[in-house]
């Protein structure tokens, strides 16, 4: 990891006032909506590795998903998002998988649902660059072994003929990064990706995405509800709560110095075995807020230790501390 | 180990088979009444089978299991499901194990319509009640149906289910991997609250190492359908022996360890070789410290200590690394 600071100046991806919402099914009722996303803007840096943490339902894939097009139909979504200056909402599809596939992939929680059961992994992958990058198959093959192989797959030649089924969950979890390299992205956006895997197997996935970014110098983007699976790659930390920012600082000064309360509470929670072992395991107790209601002062104030009548009242608005870091909160902690 | 102790549950040489192939082997461990046993391991090492196979859920073709001093595995019957009643599980997927269609006052008058028919409706209904604030939800949420609640909710509501029938043995399979790590503490501290004031014993599977010292007396580590290690908490977590055990430690994401990293950490398992040949040490080839010995026998789980045992042919350098 280099101790280059991301640079706001040219980002890579900027999103701007990202709102996502979808009409509950009551046909004409006004006002009858879930707010997925109430308001998202963030920028990732060329070659930076952001981190986005928040609990289910905080909107933290939502964002990224409606960034690239993949939301269901009646999600509607309003603002901005720009890759490398082209503003993708609104644009056909057509145009937009020049975009998706080539300059910007997703690596998704579940890799046996992310992959095609019937079709050998070689194809899977190769198919990619033949799709995106109009490149023969030959080719695309040759280019499919490489990437199986620098992402580490065993015995890669024969886990080119392998079916998804064949492969264990570390396994096609690399096959899946192998697959968002495959046309040399911009940006990887990578939405929990080892959810799913266990511990050891969890820890090399992420040394292969730190791996990755330094090897082709790829933005990374890795959204998780764990803070400390995020903290072992990010350089840069955005949390979410309830469809909003509620913070974003470099890594360590986040960890270390937690201004806004949500962000304090996620820390102590992540699991630990470098703490000593407490009587009550740390908690956040309470249930984030129903997004179907409209919102009223800080949505975190019912679960907050630092609540006051004017959080209950008044919504504090995103703050800029520093060229870094920003914060939302009547009260946040001084640093 | 043999242990003085009044054992609840004993397990002697338990092996379950798939395909003519052996997901548990060879494991032996007891439960003391009262005692919380964690039960660690990586996805396809067994754990999840060894506790279908304590609850007659899958086929034991080895070994044997007593409860209280009784086969286990010969009741049938009437007999099998009065015992069921002892044994009861809390499972990974907290919305899936709950019926869609039976209001969560229905799902939880079953186990007692079953084990306790001489209940009456009102006496049930109590009982549902009383169990629910235990598990701190309204009794109101009677009448509501599982997908209205939020996992951590359907987890307390799972959990209702496996106590009221008043288990002396409940096994809990990943009860909190499904959920945010914000939350999994409040499921946690459930569980340990429960087992304190009911004194349950515990049988608790995870691959999430702070929850496992969070609420074990003792823990027991699986690796390829095998016990390769068992200790009391205090001792796994200071001095784990297998190198297994070793790497499951240090591979725990820490936002402590990320503030004190120095760079990269370092990857510290190696990438597990699918085509593994059978016999020999089933780590071996993840293992830093295999040599020719680990592929010739299967190692077995030896005591090093009082209450410490590991299966590792190099188990003099184990000790001697350990102690540095």
């Amino acid at each position: 990891m280099s101790a280059t600071a991301p640079q706001p100046e040219q980002p890579a991806l900027r999103i701007d006032g990202l709102k996502v919402r979808y009409g509950t099914g009551r046909r004409g009722a006004d006002g009858a909506s879930l707010a997925a996303v109430r308001d998202v803007s963030l920028q990732v840096s060329a070659g930076e590795c952001l981190g986005i943490v928040g609990e289910s339902g905080s909107g933290k894939s939502q964002v990224f998903l409606a960034a690239l097009g993949l939301l269901a139909s009646n999600a509607r979504i309003e603002g901005s998002v720009r890759f490398d200056g082209e503003e993708l909402l609104g644009l056909p599809a057509a145009a937009l998988n020049r975009t998706r596939g080539a300059k910007v992939s997703m690596v998704f929680q579940d890799p046996m649902t992310s992959l095609t059961p019937h079709m050998r992994i070689g194809a899977q992958l190769a198919e990619m660059r033949v799709h995106h990058a109009s490149a023969t198959w030959r080719e695309a093959e040759r280019r499919a072994l490489e990437m199986l192989e620098r992402v580490r797959v065993p015995d890669a030649p024969r886990r080119m003929r392998a079916y998804p089924h064949e492969l264990s969950g570390g396994m096609r979890q690399r096959v899946m990064i192998a697959m968002s390299l495959m046309c040399e992205p911009r940006l990887v956006i990578a939405d929990e990706p080892t959810s799913a895997l266990d511990v050891t197997v969890q820890a090399q996935i992420l040394a292969l995405l730190r791996d990755v970014r330094a090897q082709f110098g790829t933005s990374i983007v890795l959204i998780s509800h764990d803070l400390g699976v995020v903290a072992g790659i990010a350089e840069r930390i955005v949390v979410m709560y309830s469809g909003r920012v509620v913070e974003s600082a470099p890594m360590r000064e986040l960890l270390r110095t937690p201004r806004h309360p949500y962000t304090a509470l996620l820390t102590e929670c992540a699991p630990s075995l470098h703490r000593a072992r407490l009587d009550r395991m740390p908690c956040l107790k309470g249930q984030p807020p129903d997004p179907t209601e409209p919102e009223i002062g800080c949505a975190f104030a019912p679960r907050c230790p630092r609540v006051s009548d004017r959080c209950r009242e008044q919504r504090p608005p995103l703050t800029r501390i520093d060229e870094l870091s920003q914060v939302a909160c009547h009260h946040p902690h001084a640093t | 180990m043999s242990s003085p102790r009044e054992s609840l549950l004993e397990v002697r040489g338990l092996g379950v088979d798939y395909e003519g192939r052996a997901a548990v082997d060879e494991v032996s461990f007891e439960i003391a009444p009262g005692e919380v046993l964690g039960l660690v391991g990586e996805s396809g090492s067994g754990k999840s089978t060894l506790a279908r196979a304590l609850l007659r859920l899958v086929p034991v073709v080895r070994g044997t299991v007593s409860w209280r001093g009784t086969d286990l595995l010969r009741i049938q019957g009437a007999a099998l499901r009065r015992r069921r009643r002892d044994l009861q599980m809390v499972f990974q997927d907290p919305l899936a194990s709950l019926d869609p269609r039976l209001t969560v006052g229905e799902t939880l008058a079953e186990p007692l319509e079953i084990f306790e028919p001489q209940l009456g409706r009102q006496a049930r209904a109590k009982r549902v009640a009383e169990m629910l604030e235990r598990v701190g939800l309204p009794a109101a949420v009677a009448g509501r149906y599982p997908h209205e609640f939020s996992g951590g909710q359907c987890q307390r509501i799972g959990i209702a289910r496996a106590m009221l029938p008043q288990p002396q043995l409940l096994v809990c399979d990943e009860p909190v991997s499904s959920l945010d790590v914000s939350i999994q503490g409040q499921i946690v501290n459930l569980l340990s609250d429960l087992q304190r004031d009911l004194k349950t014993a515990m049988l608790f599977i995870s691959h999430n190492l702070a929850v496992v010292r969070h609420l074990s007396d003792r823990v027991m580590v699986m690796y390829g359908g095998r016990i390769v290690e068992t200790a009391t908490r205090e001792d796994l977590f200071a001095a784990p022996l297998h190198p297994y055990t070793r790497a499951l430690l240090a591979a725990v994401p820490d936002p402590a360890a990320a503030l004190h990293a120095s760079g990269d950490p370092r990857e510290r398992a190696r990438i597990a070789n699918e085509a593994e040949a059978r016999g020999g040490c089933a780590y071996r080839g993840r293992c830093e410290l295999a040599q020719a010995v680990c592929e010739q026998a299967v190692p077995v789980l030896e005591p090093l200590a009082a209450e410490h045992a590991v299966a590792c042919h190099r188990r003099a350098e184990l000790v001697y690394s350990c102690r540095r």
